[in-house]
């Protein structure tokens, strides 16, 4: 790409190879490793979801309380929640300028990912455990 | 600022970042945006989908008003939001990580890759909906 005599790092920053966050590509490795893993349980969410809608409870409970279901309702909840919660923080970084809104914004979108993947986790452990 | 007086010494000089409201939209800027506009969306179709679990797991009552509420106008309006979204947002996000895979940059290949995922998108949203009423109906 660029040649190095047009850089803006200096040596040390480019031998460290972390960038301004110091956290180097783990945000961005992440954010793929994510994406990947979601392509497939979406898609099988999706004709889950489909194929249950307008369904009595007791039919979905059959659905979701069966093991497979649930181990791959708890991989879908948790990479959703984490590539929500990696994607939100970059646009919050992109749009909002202000650093103690920026920071308080980051911070509450970590803790609602957090809360809300919990609610979830536990309901989808609920009906497997015949809740 | 201070930069600007300096442009002229600076040997090598960068290109500016065009200002949105003077650049025409194109194809895949406008992909772009929705990308992330389709992301923000879905985050908040997480927080449904959480309720609609939770809601599973809390008995008939709690599970028989969410689902009253995905029933009525207002509720499979978000949800035929929420399928566009997901849709555009899976096969765009696969067109992200062709482009992460360094393949599919060409302008012509990018544009082609584009229309792909809007066709992708309505197709999808059709093809669910169609099933879903059905299925919907007969429940």
């Amino acid at each position: 790409m660029a040649g190095q005599d047009k850089s803006l790092r200096s040596s040390l920053g480019r031998v460290r190879g972390l960038g301004s966050a110091k956290d180097g590509t783990s945000h961005w490795w992440a954010q793929r490793t994510t994406a990947i893993a979601l392509v497939p349980l979406a898609v099988w969410f999706v004709v889950g979801a489909i194929a249950h809608a307008g369904a009595p409870l007791a039919e979905v409970k059959g659905w979701l309380g069966h093991p497979v279901t649930a181990v791959l309702m708890l991989a879908l909840v948790v990479a959703m929640f984490q590539h929500a919660r990696l994607g939100l923080q970059v646009v919050v970084e992109d749009y909002v300028h202000c650093e103690a809104l920026k920071i308080a914004s980051v911070l509450a979108i970590n803790g609602a990912a957090l809360l809300f993947g919990g609610f979830a986790v536990f309901s989808i452990l609920k009906l497997a455990f015949g809740g | 600022m201070a930069a600007d007086s300096k442009a002229s010494a600076n040997p090598h000089p960068r290109p500016l970042s065009p200002h949105l409201q003077v650049y025409r939209p194109q194809i895949t800027s406008v992909l772009s945006i929705t990308h992330r506009a389709t992301g923000v969306a879905l985050a908040v179709g997480t927080l449904m989908l959480t309720c609609w679990l939770v809601a599973a797991a809390a008995g008939e009552a709690a599970f028989n008003s969410v689902n009253s509420f995905l029933g009525s106008t207002l509720g499979r309006l978000l949800l035929l939001g929420w399928s566009v979204a997901l849709f555009y947002h899976l096969a765009n996000g696969i067109r992200h990580l062709f482009w992460d895979a360094g393949l599919g940059f060409e302008l012509k290949a990018a544009e082609r890759s584009g229309w792909f995922v809007i066709a992708f998108t309505a197709v999808a949203t059709l093809l669910a909906w169609s099933i879903g009423l059905a299925v919907a109906g007969g429940n």
